[in-house]
């Protein structure tokens, strides 16, 4: 076990972007995850096809030159309709876990810092929901809100919230009893200040690992909701829902279920890839590997 | 004992409480009248609208109509399916046996996969089998199990027919044919659980061939294999068994998709029927029923826990 040599005056911010970008897989995790995000963004312009675009000459045509990933049951490009799927895909797995992180760390800092009754009101209703599995709670939520890919998206974040109020609390306790909390309060600061300024940035970082992992599970939670038909609706494109229509041709036109269930496991492996890089370049007493 | 299972029930309460609370909620979540929607063609009609709501209670203060439902439940009453006219209760215990038979299977499936993987990846640490196992489990995580399960079909069933691509077949009725059935949804569901196993079995055998009694019995003269099977693994199996309980729970949501996938009758199925028949009890009775399937498996493993772990008996 190498201790990789420090020099003075490298923040610690910059050591960790180095001990991330030493491990390769993980590099190539966050280029996998670049690379997704870009062809989300750029859709319009890289797409070969219109994703809407329906063809009664060219239904369900297998991989060909012209069509890479063939064309589906309406004679749409499948190549095109991944590429706009991906801004389904990412934008569920970015914005509900924005708004779990928003939801889940207020409350979770709350909770730790305050004690007392509004902790345990705030710990068992994150109890109760971490009862219920995962999909089970975000179908039930997706079911009554109605079927919408915003609607997937609030019912993914609220699902995934417990989580990181489990997180900021257990680090907010742990800050709470730390001699830099203990001066900060004894300077006068109010709570809401030492939550914001003195706990919050010192809880970042695993927050950053949660959020990277968060982020691939609810991609999944996504497509998952979108294959049974609360998420995306047809016809604008998600890979979940892709899988749906697709299953009904399984045999005749296999490429269908090939193609939009390879990208969620790409991203979903980029992401595990980055959150697991992220977890060992900023755990200090991790193996600097 | 005693008094420990008593004060953890005592903890389970309040979450339970909480838990009913969210899931009756979870109806004033829903956009329009649930009696318009119950009536149908006829919500034109003032008097049907009236007859639905006082027979649903929706006239009373809410307080008294999350009484009246809690009330219900606790008796044994999960509420009355809107579309299928079936009490929920005995919808649930038909469809029960079918997802615990899949979950079971999976669970075998899993374990035998994820800990004897877990075993290896520590004892061959950072060598090629260590490697393997890891790269292994984390496309198992990365796999969308639903679309694992189509893969399957596509490969098992309409390439080399080898398997039936979906139905099921009840146990009693057949048993070799329902294994048949379940087989390949059995699989899907048990590769993800095998690699959260795997990695826990990995971490806590690296924890336990760190200890200093591994040391002493290596220092011993014991051989390696006794030193691992009957030192280490024993000591590293008891968190595993307890994640072992918790993700028992996990499969059975697990278990929605793959169902779904498969076109098998259970619980998964149930509650996606439900949603898109907009057959709300039947989805509360759902939440509510793997909620404390949940809850119950994790005081069965704290409990087991207790039982593997000599040192916690006395506290």
């Amino acid at each position: 076990m190498n201790a990789p040599a420090i020099t003075m005056g490298e923040s610690p911010a910059r050591r960790a972007l180095k001990r991330f970008f030493r491990q390769k897989l993980a590099a190539v995790g966050l280029v996998v995850v670049v690379a997704f995000v870009l062809m989300a963004l750029l859709a319009p312009f890289i797409a070969p096809y219109d994703p809407l675009q329906t063809s009664w000459t060219r239904i369900r045509k297998p991989p060909s030159a012209e069509h890479w990933f063939g064309t589906d049951e309406n004679g749409r490009d499948v190549l095109s309709r991944v590429i706009w799927g991906a801004r389904a895909s990412l934008m569920a797995g970015v914005i509900s876990v924005l708004g779990a992180l928003f939801i889940g760390v207020p409350l979770g800092l709350l909770a730790g810092l305050i004690g007392g009754w509004v902790d345990g009101l705030i710990s068992r209703v994150a109890d109760a929901m971490l009862s219920v599995p995962f999909l089970i709670l975000a179908i039930a939520l997706a079911a009554f809100l109605g079927p919408a890919l915003e609607n997937a998206m609030l019912a993914i974040a609220i699902t995934a919230s417990p989580v990181f109020v489990r997180l900021a609390r257990g680090m907010a306790l742990d800050a709470n009893s730390t001699d830099w909390v203990e001066a900060a309060r004894a300077l006068g600061n109010p709570p809401w200040r030492i939550g914001l300024f003195h706990v919050l940035p010192n809880i970042i970082p695993p927050l950053l690992v949660q959020a990277s992992l968060a982020i691939a599970e609810a991609i999944i939670a996504e497509a998952s909701l979108s294959f049974l038909g609360l998420g995306q609706q047809p016809p604008a494109p998600s890979w979940g829902s892709m899988l749906n229509s697709a299953q009904r041709f399984l045999t005749q036109a296999p490429w269908l279920s090939i193609m939009p269930g390879l990208a969620i496991f790409v991203v979903v492996l980029a992401f595990n890839l980055v959150g697991d890089g992220l977890r060992d370049a900023l755990d200090p007493r991790a193996d600097p590997k | 004992m005693w008094v420990w299972l008593f004060r953890r029930i005592g903890q389970v309460l309040p979450t339970l409480f909480i838990l009913s609370i969210l899931i009756f909620g979870l109806q004033q979540l829903m956009p329009g009248d649930p009696a318009l929607i119950l009536a149908g063609e006829e919500r034109g009609d003032p008097q049907v609208l009236a007859q639905i709501r006082a027979e649903l209670r929706l006239d009373r203060p809410i307080h008294e109509q999350y009484l009246y439902w809690i009330g219900n439940v606790l008796t044994g009453d999960f509420g009355f399916s809107w579309r299928i006219r079936m009490p929920v209760s005995q919808l649930i215990l038909d469809k029960l046996p079918v997802t615990a038979q899949l979950a079971a299977m999976s669970f075998i499936i899993a374990v035998l996969i994820g800990v004897p993987a877990g075993i290896l990846s520590a004892v061959k640490r950072d060598q090629p089998a260590d490697w393997a196992a890891n790269g292994v489990a984390l496309f198992g995580i990365s796999t969308p199990n639903f679309w694992l399960g189509i893969m399957m079909i596509l490969f098992f069933s309409v390439e080399l027919g080898w398997l039936p691509p979906s139905g099921y077949v009840p146990l009693t009725e057949d048993f070799w044919q329902s294994i048949a059935t379940t087989l390949m949804p059995a699989f899907v569901l048990g590769t993800g659980v095998a690699s959260v196993l795997m990695r826990h079995t990995r971490a806590a055998m690296l924890t336990a061939l760190s200890q200093d009694y591994v040391r002493t019995a290596r220092a011993k003269g014991l051989r390696e294999r006794v030193v691992i099977w009957k030192h280490a693994l024993r000591n590293a199996l008891i968190p595993v068994v307890t994640l072992g309980a918790i993700e028992f729970g996990r499969l059975l949501a697990g278990a929605v998709l793959t169902e779904q996938v498969f076109t098998i009758p259970g619980f998964g199925k149930l509650i996606v029927d439900a949603v898109f028949n907009r057959d709300y009890p039947v989805v509360q009775g759902v939440v509510l029923a793997t909620a404390l399937i949940f809850v119950l498996l994790s005081l069965v493993a704290d409990l087991l826990y207790m039982a593997l772990n000599p040192r916690l008996r006395q506290a």
